[in-house]
Formats: C-alpha cells, structure tokens, sequence
C-alpha cells in the first residue's frame, strides 16, 4: 500500500498506530483527502437520512444504469453505519432532491457517490454516537451502535437514531478527519449482496422509465429527417389529423415534427404516415462506397503531441509497422430511448434515464429558454446504455412536446429505427504504429498515431447538441464535441525509452459520442495487438514479452493470475488462445483477459469459445457486481469485436434494425470466467469499462494463434470474409 | 375504429376497447398496465415482448391484438406464483443474479419458461437455441445460461 492510499483509506483510524511506537511514519489526521463529491456537497444530509420508521435514506447523484450501484451504495452506507442492508434504501439522481454528481460515466460511481456516502454516513455515526454521549451520559467509547440503535456497552440503556434526531435531520458538514470503521470489522463490504432490483425485476414490477405511468397520460412520437441536416419542406398536417384519427396534436418547428397522440398505437401510426407523406431536403451526403478508412484521413485534422520520450530513430529500415481500424460502433440499448414530460402551473417535470440530469436540466432551459429553476428532472433507470445514446435528445424531444401541450403527462419512447439511426456512435478510429527492438528483443522506441471524431457530445448545459435543438427553425449549431476521450488509453502502459504519440482530431461523417470506454476500446485493441506482433518478431512468449515491459507490480500479477487461469487449457486443432492486457485510464482497474477462439478452416468462420478476465480494481465494493460487469463487458466487447460495424449509404444511416445490425446472441457468446484479485487496502476503483480494449485484442490474437491470420481492421468476421 | 375485445391475460379475461390492429404489446402495457413485455424493436428481431400464448413463447409487438382473443396469454406477472413467490425460472434468475439493467429479462424468462415445459432438462445447446430470439446487450448470456440450468428440474 502507497502512503497516498493509506491516507485515503485509514484516515483519522491512523492515530491509533501512534501507540505502535515513536518511529513510525505518523500520517496527520488533518490530512485525510475528502471525496470530490463530499467538497462540492458537504452537509450530511445531502447524503443521508434518518426516517421515522428508524431506516436510512441514502441520496446519489449516480444514476442506475444496471451496473448494480444502487446496491453498492447502499452496502456501504450499510457497512458505516451498522444497518442491516434492508434498512437502507437509495434515491438515485433527482434534481429536487440529490446532491449535482455530474455524469454517471466513466466508471466513477464506485470512485465518487460510493465514496462520498462512506463519508457522509461515517460522520453521521460520528455525530449519532456523540449526540448519545450527552442523552446517556456516557462516553463515546462506552456506547454500541447496531440496526438503528445506540446502547450502552453495560446494555442497560438504549436510544435508537431518530430519537437522538427527534425528526431533525444532520445538517453538519462532513470534516476531514472522518473516523471511518476500520476495513478488518467490514461484514457487508466487498460482499456478493445480492441486489434488490433484480427481484422486483423479474416479477415486472415498477422499474424502468418505459414502465412509468400517469392518469390521462398521452403518447408521443417524433419524425426525423431521412439525412443529416435534411430541412422539412413540406408536411399537410390537416392532412396528418385527417388521416390519422387519434392524433391530438403535431408540434411543427422547423425540422422538427412531433405528434401527440391518445394512444401509443396512433402515434406510431402517424410517424409513419408522416415518413410516407412529407417532402425534405437532401441534407448531407455520407461517404457511401468509399474506403471508410482513407476518407476519413484525408478530413481536416487537429493535431495534438499527447506524449514525448527520448528520441526516435532516424533509420526508417528497422521499423515494424502496422495500422489498425474500429468501425463506427452503436450503443444498441435493448430498450429505446424513453422520456416523459408535463408542464403545468408554470413548471416542467421530466422524467429521464439520462447520465446527467443536472447538465440536462440546463441544457433544456437553454433549448426552451426559461430558468433552469423551473423545470425538475427525476432520474429513472433505463435499459442500458453503455454511454451516450438517445437519452437527453428524447428528454429534449418530450419536453419540447409538453411545453406545446401542457397540463397532461406525455411519454415518448422512441422507435427502435429512431434510436439506431440517431443515436450518437461510438467513433471509427485509425491507430498506425511504429516501432523497433533492441537487440535483447526489447522495444526501443514506439510511434503512435490515431485518428477519431469526438467522445463527447453530451449536452453539458448547453442545447447546441441536442436533435431537436438543431432541427429548430432557427437552429442551435451542434459544437464539435470533447477531443480528450480519444487520447483514453492511447499511451503504452509498457516501459519503453522512446515514444511519440499523436492525436489526430477529426470531424467525420456521423454523429458520435461517448461509447463505454471511449477511445480505449480502439486504443488497446491496436496496442496489445501489436505487442502480440512484436513478441513474435523478439521470439518471446505474450506473457513473458509483456511482463519483461512491466514495472508495476500489480499489472504483473493480474497477468501472472490470467496465466494461472488458462494453464490447464490444451486448445484444440483450429482454435488458438490470445491474451491481451490493459490498465484502464492508465490509472484505474488493470484487467487481462484471455479468449480461445475456433476458427474453422474451410469457411474461416470463427467462434469465440472462452474467455477469461483477471481484475484489480484496488477494494472491492461488491465482489458479484464487479464479476458482472466484467463478464457482460467481455461479452459486449466481443460482439463489438467480432461482428460489429454501422453500415451507411449516400443519405444515411442503414443500420436501422437488429437485422442489418446484427450483435451477438445466445450460440455465439462464449463462456466467460473472471478473477478478482482483491485489494481492500487500496482505493477502490471503477471496472465497468476495463474490460472492452483487452477483450478485443485477445479476441485478435487468438484468431491469429487458431489460423495465423492477423486481423487488423475491425471487425474481424469481415476481415476473415476477405480471405 | 375501437372495437371491445376480450382477452385471457394471466388467468383472468380482461374487457378492452381498442383498434383491433393494434399489437399485443401495447394493449398489454397501456390497457392492462403490466411491465413485463417490453419495447424493443416491435419487428419480432429481439424478444424484449416475448408473451406466452397457449404456452409457447411469441413476441407481442407485431401481433394484432384480435388475432389473440382464442389464446391464453401470460405476462411475466402471471408467472408470479398466487401467495407471491416466485416461479421457479424466476427464482434461478435472481439466484444467478442474472441481469444487469434487466430489460431483456422478460424475453429471457417467458423463454425459458416455454423451453423447460418442452424440455424439462435442457443441455447448453438446448438453451442457447430456445433462447436464440432474445437480445442481450449488457453480455449477461452466461448468467442467463447457468439460471436455466438451475431451473431445469435435474439441478432443482
């Protein structure tokens, strides 16, 4: 454990190893770092509650996203403050009433609400313990806290939490130093607790956005343009009434066109009575037919040196070169994106799966211009969304729709044909590398180059993002997004003396932003696909040729346990075994995986057979949620992977179904098998995105090791079908 | 037009005044208010509104609601058992914690639950082919996979 981390994580329990002797490094209390989130919102009863009944109520600005955090945080509010798990629950982002957490993204729930509630709910039992002190007349350190309630350690009296509260809540502030309980006595934390949502799940209860309901609720749908930037120039809506009984009213704004309807059946039917009847420009072309990867290189690109090391070498002779491609890839959220809206009595209410609905609820007071102060958005979980998909341009369409038509609950789900034609991909990227070795079969020197549009177009308080802000007659111009997130993972983890990494920054043909794990996914595909390339050319094995450009301990046993894991394997005649490894963010979860992969020799068709995945992500919150996500990420990234890619003619997109976008079902997943290593003393980090980049590259090179084809452009059952 | 249509949803039949076209799926959820069939592409391609009819797993989304007057239908609510407890598919389900956002679920229970009534001991080929129809995007399959053997009657 590193000094920073033991800080972090012991806090003011630290004073308790100054009775171990005078010669021991003692850390200062005052010193202990507060989570980010603690900073920005330090009263304890943003965090938390005590409720009548004796329950706690905990508040996070996260939102579900099936990642399982809803449990996660509350076994760790659990965990501080002695509660059974039943007796906490959680209220998950809401802008009446949870603390601004930004974004759920970035696997930064665990990282900053988990953490900021184990703060809150620490100083809560601080305060709970030292109000019982004064009521029992008893010292802190004579008193027992369990299931709500305070003793005595004589036993002989007793006060539960809201009777020391009296119906007042903890408005103090969290200040460092917290006494934290110490890791040793944890009982919930780092535990398989099962989640409660799944149980109400499975029964169909209330618990997707798409589930909720309103009395006298009305349906929605919206007609998007047949291109990017198409202009509406001509719609009959006498006509669309007419024709469409039902239809209670259109909403036309420029190019934009939403009709409210009785029922859910009536307005679909009008979309597409409206789809068949209306007259648009052009808009623009896309690069149909063109050789995806040269168009986008020859767009305008700026430029940015993301690392120098040493110098690179002046002889071109030595070098081995590869260059590597990831198509456009979709989120494909098994449910449509959803949202509900009503204004009424001068306030708009939203109802929104969205990852941020603070920045949303800013960035619809800019669309609408009126106060962000008037409109409340409640976060409800969706199906997954794996990064930003449709969920803030519905909640944008929805509201614009309820402002049109107040006084009734409007809902609004959008066709799957909306949502795969509209949502923003994830980008094409182009990685080209360089490198040589030393005569000892070390790497020397590494160049790297990418190419991508942006990560990040979410609305971030602004409208200029959203579709129906830029369909308005008088348009919002869309911005050109975040660039940092292509540059994720883009610099080897690996010890090399000479590097040079650019970034090259594009504007391409489709709309895109983040998709989970941004530019990692390409990234670490490309790298470890190339260290498996040039462990050939040293004549090394994959393991030994990582390990021996590896310092940090922790990236080798991950490594070390992934060839635990696959040892006894003897893959058989046409399949091969490829490992890849990554640490996320270069500063989060290291994950390595292995995949064995059949390849049959006559069709070139492939199978992914097994995969495994050994993870640290430092203190494990909750042991089956990180197994989870990592065997789902594995999963996903293999589909990705193996069969992935959005397809476009000359107006638009022509993946609109699950037919011309195919992901993989139940006879192609492989078996998945996962390792934590747990390390409770270290800062527990996020993993729901570790896993996409290694799983992709060891996909890549056990497809070279069943067959010796090196499959270098995504993805690879299109490569193989050139072959 | 609305016409009055009667239907057997769960065990008990229902009264609803709809267009006769409209699908299943949308009677289901908005007339009847139940959760467990779910939108996801409303072209039968991913199993989201899988629904039992007479037993058999079918998708909702595109079946007109009168051509299932004659048919027993069942939701992933009537699955639940008369004193709440859980069916046994559903049971292994939250057992293997198999889910992650969960809104594939219902397609993969009605599923199963229509794969096990055929074949009470399905092998993992068994399985992977009666569930074929429905997507998962979170990569919970191998979740899914060990629930239904778990459901089967040999692991009970």
């Amino acid at each position: 454990m590193n000094r920073r981390n033991f800080l972090k994580n012991t806090g003011c329990l630290a004073i308790g190893f100054s009775l171990q002797g005078p010669h021991f490094d003692l850390p200062s209390p005052m010193r202990q770092d507060l989570p980010e989130s603690i900073k920005r919102h330090p009263n304890i009863n943003a965090w938390l509650e005590v409720l009548a009944d004796g329950r706690v109520r905990i508040f996070t600005g996260k939102l579900e996203l099936g990642q399982g955090i809803s449990t996660a945080i509350e076994q760790v509010a659990a965990e501080e403050l002695d509660l059974p798990m039943e007796s906490v629950e959680i209220v998950l982002a809401d802008t009446a009433r949870t603390p601004d957490e930004g974004y759920t993204v970035g696997s930064g729930s665990i990282e900053q609400s988990a953490m900021a509630v184990r703060f809150a709910a620490a100083a809560a039992r601080q305060k709970l313990l030292e109000l019982a002190a004064q009521q029992l007349n008893t010292p802190v350190n004579q008193l027992t806290i369990e299931d709500g309630k305070i003793s005595t350690k004589a036993g002989d009296h007793v006060v539960t939490f809201n009777q020391l509260l009296n119906g007042k809540q903890i408005t103090d502030k969290v200040q460092a130093p917290v006494t934290l309980k110490p890791k040793e006595e944890y009982k919930l934390v780092g535990k398989a607790i099962p989640r409660s949502d799944i149980n109400r799940m499975v029964r169909g209860e209330t618990h997707f956005i798409q589930d909720l309901r309103f009395p006298g609720m009305v349906y929605a749908s919206i007609v998007r343009p047949p291109a990017y930037e198409a202009k509406l120039l001509q719609l009959d809506e006498k006509a669309l009434q007419k024709n469409n009984p039902g239809v209670l009213k259109t909403i036309v704004n420029g190019s934009f066109v939403g009709i409210i309807a009785g029922e859910e059946y009536q307005a679909l039917k009008a979309q597409r009575w409206v789809q068949q009847h209306s007259q648009w420009s052009t808009g623009s072309n896309l690069p149909a037919g063109a050789n995806l990867i040269d168009h986008l290189k020859t767009l305008p690109a700026k430029t940015e040196r993301i690392t120098e090391k040493g110098s690179l070498p002046t002889d071109n002779s030595t070098l081995i070169k590869a260059q590597y491609f990831k198509p456009y890839l979709m989120h494909g959220s098994i449910g449509p994106s959803c949202a509900l809206a009503i204004y009424e009595q001068d306030r708009l209410h939203v109802w929104s799966h969205s990852q941020g609905i603070y920045p949303l609820r800013d960035s619809l007071a800019a669309l609408l211009k009126i106060p962000a102060e008037k409109i409340h958005i409640t976060g409800v979980p969706g199906s997954g969304c794996y990064g930003h998909n449709g969920a803030d341009d519905v909640a944008a369409d929805v509201a614009l729709l309820a402002m049109a038509y107040p006084g009734k609950h409007i809902r609004l789900q959008w066709t799957r044909s909306d949502e795969h034609g509209w949502e923003p991909y994830g980008s094409a990227m182009i990685m080209e590398v360089a490198a040589t070795l030393d005569p000892s079969g070390a790497i020397n020197s590494w160049q790297y180059d990418l190419w991508s549009d942006t990560h990040g177009i979410r609305p971030s308080g602004e409208a200029n993002n959203l579709l129906a802000a830029q369909a308005y007659s008088n348009p919002f111009k869309g911005n050109s997004g975040y660039s940092g997130g292509m540059n994720r993972n883009s610099e080897p983890y690996y010890t090399i003396p000479n590097q040079q990494v650019n970034a090259h920054f594009f504007k391409g043909p489709l709309r895109t932003s983040a998709l989970r794990s941004l530019g990692a996914y390409a990234n670490v595909f490309a790298i470890e696909s190339f260290m498996d390339e040039l462990a050939e050319k040293a004549g090394k094995d994959p393991f030994t040729f990582r390990l021996m450009h590896l310092q940090d301990n922790r990236a080798k046993a991950v490594i070390r346990k992934l060839q635990e894991m696959i040892a006894a394997g003897r893959p058989a005649t046409g399949t091969g075994v490829g490992i890849a490894f990554s640490r996320y963010k270069n500063s989060s979860s290291y994950c390595a995986v292995a995949a064995q992969v059949y390849v049959a020799s006559t069709t070139g068709t492939i199978q992914v057979q097994k995969m495994w995945a050994a993870i640290d992500s430092g203190e494990v919150i909750n042991i089956d949620g990180l197994i989870n996500q990592t065997e789902g990420g594995m999963i996903q990234s293999a589909s990705w992977t193996i069969m992935e890619q959005v397809q476009f003619d000359a107006q638009h997109i022509t993946s609109r179904d699950w037919v011309s976008y195919p992901i993989m079902r139940f006879n192609q997943v492989p078996d998945v098998e996962v390792a934590v290593l747990d390390q409770p003393n270290e800062k527990a980090m996020g993993a729901g995105e570790a896993v996409q980049g290694p799983a992709a590259a060891a996909i890549a090179n056990g497809v070279y090791k069943a067959c010796g084809q090196r499959i270098r452009h995504l993805p690879i059952i299109k490569e193989m079908a050139k072959m | 037009m609305n016409t009055t249509i009667q239907l057997h949803v769960n065990g008990k039949m229902h009264t609803v005044q709809v267009d006769p076209a409209t699908p299943l799926l949308y009677v289901l959820r908005n007339q009847l208010e139940l959760n467990g069939p779910k939108y996801g592409c409303g072209l039968q391609q991913c199993g989201a509104c899988m629904v039992l009819l007479n037993g058999k797993a079918e998708p909702s989304c595109m079946l007109p609601v009168a051509a299932v007057t004659n048919k027993k239908i069942v939701t992933l609510e009537g699955l639940v058992q008369p004193d709440n407890t859980l069916h046994p598919v559903q049971e292994a389900f939250v057992h293997e914690q198999a889910a992650q956002c969960g809104y594939c679920m219902n397609g993969m229970v009605i599923s199963a639950v229509a794969l096990l009534a055929e074949n009470p001991n399905p092998d993992e080929a068994a399985i992977c082919a009666g569930l074929q129809r429905a997507l998962c995007r979170c990569g919970t399959q191998s979740r899914i996979i060990k629930a239904v053997k778990r459901a089967g009657v040999g692991k009970r």
